[in-house]
């Protein structure tokens, strides 16, 4: 058989292969701070059970800050695999 | 040609095997070390418990010991097996090794965490003896469940018959299967230790509060493991689903990318899930009576750091389904 493996070939499974590494690399970051956050958050309850409202929220307002690069991380996932 | 294809088949069983045993051991090692560490801390301060700590210090190591024995078994049957000569027999060997060894690391780790808290507890708390080795020993199964989850993948791979299987994207899919739930066993092992140690700890402190700590511990431990649970997904569906013949390298590429995603993907939202079950099992102990707001805070903090593993199962769905 004649060799069907073409440049379009390779720079596709170049951005596959990218979108792999980009959503699996960049979802460890945001999962362990997003647990330390919640970790903390825990701990401030149990010491300080009246603010629990204000302490979920600070945590919930910290964690999505903390989700924002996995949330890059699936953007340019999704970039890789359907637009570039 | 000059290797045939028995050459390539042995080439892949003795570095999978190396992989399954050199990667196996890394885990176990230092879960037991901490253990040890922990046990003669404990005696060293209360000597007259020296026998029920020495004892409890053994079975927790015996534990953790466990995932490396699996890792052991995956190595000696890569070793001394006679496999069918079939080019796809050497995507398997490799894989099932790599699985195997990654998965062994994170459990080992974890269940060295709630074995040493019990026996630091032991000495805190003789009278919690028994209630602290119940838990250790529920504790540290948890943690083992994603390297038995690894083991399931690797045994799979090893029994399956890929014969007749077109080898151009199917080689692909064996490797992420195996680097999929390889990398994934090694966070939901942690985390599922760090969840149990601090219940070990909360019940030594606070023996009253047994109870709603164990169920806490549970609960915690549970979510912990989800991530593991979408990566043995993964791994079924990349050996289970039979692919179209392909000339082209795309394709495999991504199935194989499929597997890196949610193996890596994993490693992160469920370590980050074992701190907060952590903290919330140990602020249980200290205030029994903020068991539902604790309990509460514990659950959204973890589905929020969830969400990062789901984003890579839904990549690797795409992966696999969509491109």
């Amino acid at each position: 058989m004649a060799d069907p493996i073409t440049g379009a070939d390779i720079v596709k499974a170049a951005a596959y292969i990218g979108a792999g590494i980009a959503m699996g690399f960049g979802a460890i970051g945001p999962g362990v701070g997003e647990g330390i956050t919640a970790s903390k958050a825990c701990e401030a309850i149990g010491k300080n059970p009246k603010e629990a409202g204000l302490l979920t929220r600070t945590m919930l307002v910290g964690q999505a800050v903390a989700e924002s690069t996995g949330i890059y991380s699936l953007v340019i996932a999704l970039l890789l695999l359907f637009v570039v | 040609m000059p290797y045939d294809i028995q050459t390539w088949v042995k080439v892949a069983a003795f570095s999978g095997g190396g992989m399954a045993m050199g990667f196996g051991a890394i885990g176990a090692a230092i879960g037991e070390g901490h253990t040890a560490a922990c046990a003669n801390e404990a005696i060293s301060r209360n000597t007259k418990l020296s026998g029920d700590i020495f004892k409890a210090m053994l079975v927790g190591q015996a534990i953790a010991e466990s995932s490396s024995i699996f890792a052991l078994v995956i190595a000696m049957m890569l070793l001394f097996t006679k496999f069918p000569e079939h080019v796809l027999t050497v995507p398997v060997l490799f894989g099932a090794g790599l699985c195997m060894g990654l998965g062994a690391i994170g459990a080992g780790v974890g269940a060295g965490y709630p074995a040493g808290s019990c026996c630091t507890g032991m000495a805190r708390q003789p009278a919690m003896s028994g209630r602290l080795s119940t838990n250790m020993l529920i504790g540290s199964a948890v943690c083992q469940t994603p390297a038995i989850f690894s083991l399931v993948v690797s045994f799979i791979l090893l029994f399956t018959d890929f014969s007749k299987s077109p080898v151009s994207p199917t080689w692909a899919a064996i490797l992420g299967a195996g680097i999929a739930s390889g990398f994934g066993a090694i966070g939901s092992g942690l985390g599922g230790g760090l969840v149990a140690e601090a219940s070990c700890d909360g019940i030594s402190r606070q023996p009253e509060t047994t109870t709603q700590v164990t169920n806490v511990m549970l609960l915690g431990q549970a979510v912990t493991q989800t991530t593991a649970i979408y990566a043995l997904l993964v791994s079924f569906i990349l050996m289970f689903k039979t692919f179209p013949e392909t000339h082209l390298l795309a394709p495999p590429m991504a199935l194989l990318s499929a597997g890196i995603c949610m193996g890596i993907g994993a490693i992160g939202p469920a370590i980050g899930e074992g701190f907060a079950g952590k903290s919330a099992v140990a602020w249980i102990a200290r205030n029994q009576y903020q068991v539902a707001d604790l309990t509460r805070v514990m659950l959204v903090g973890q589905a929020v750091a969830e969400s990062t593993g789901i984003y890579s199962l839904v990549i690797a769905l795409i992966l696999i389904f969509v491109v």
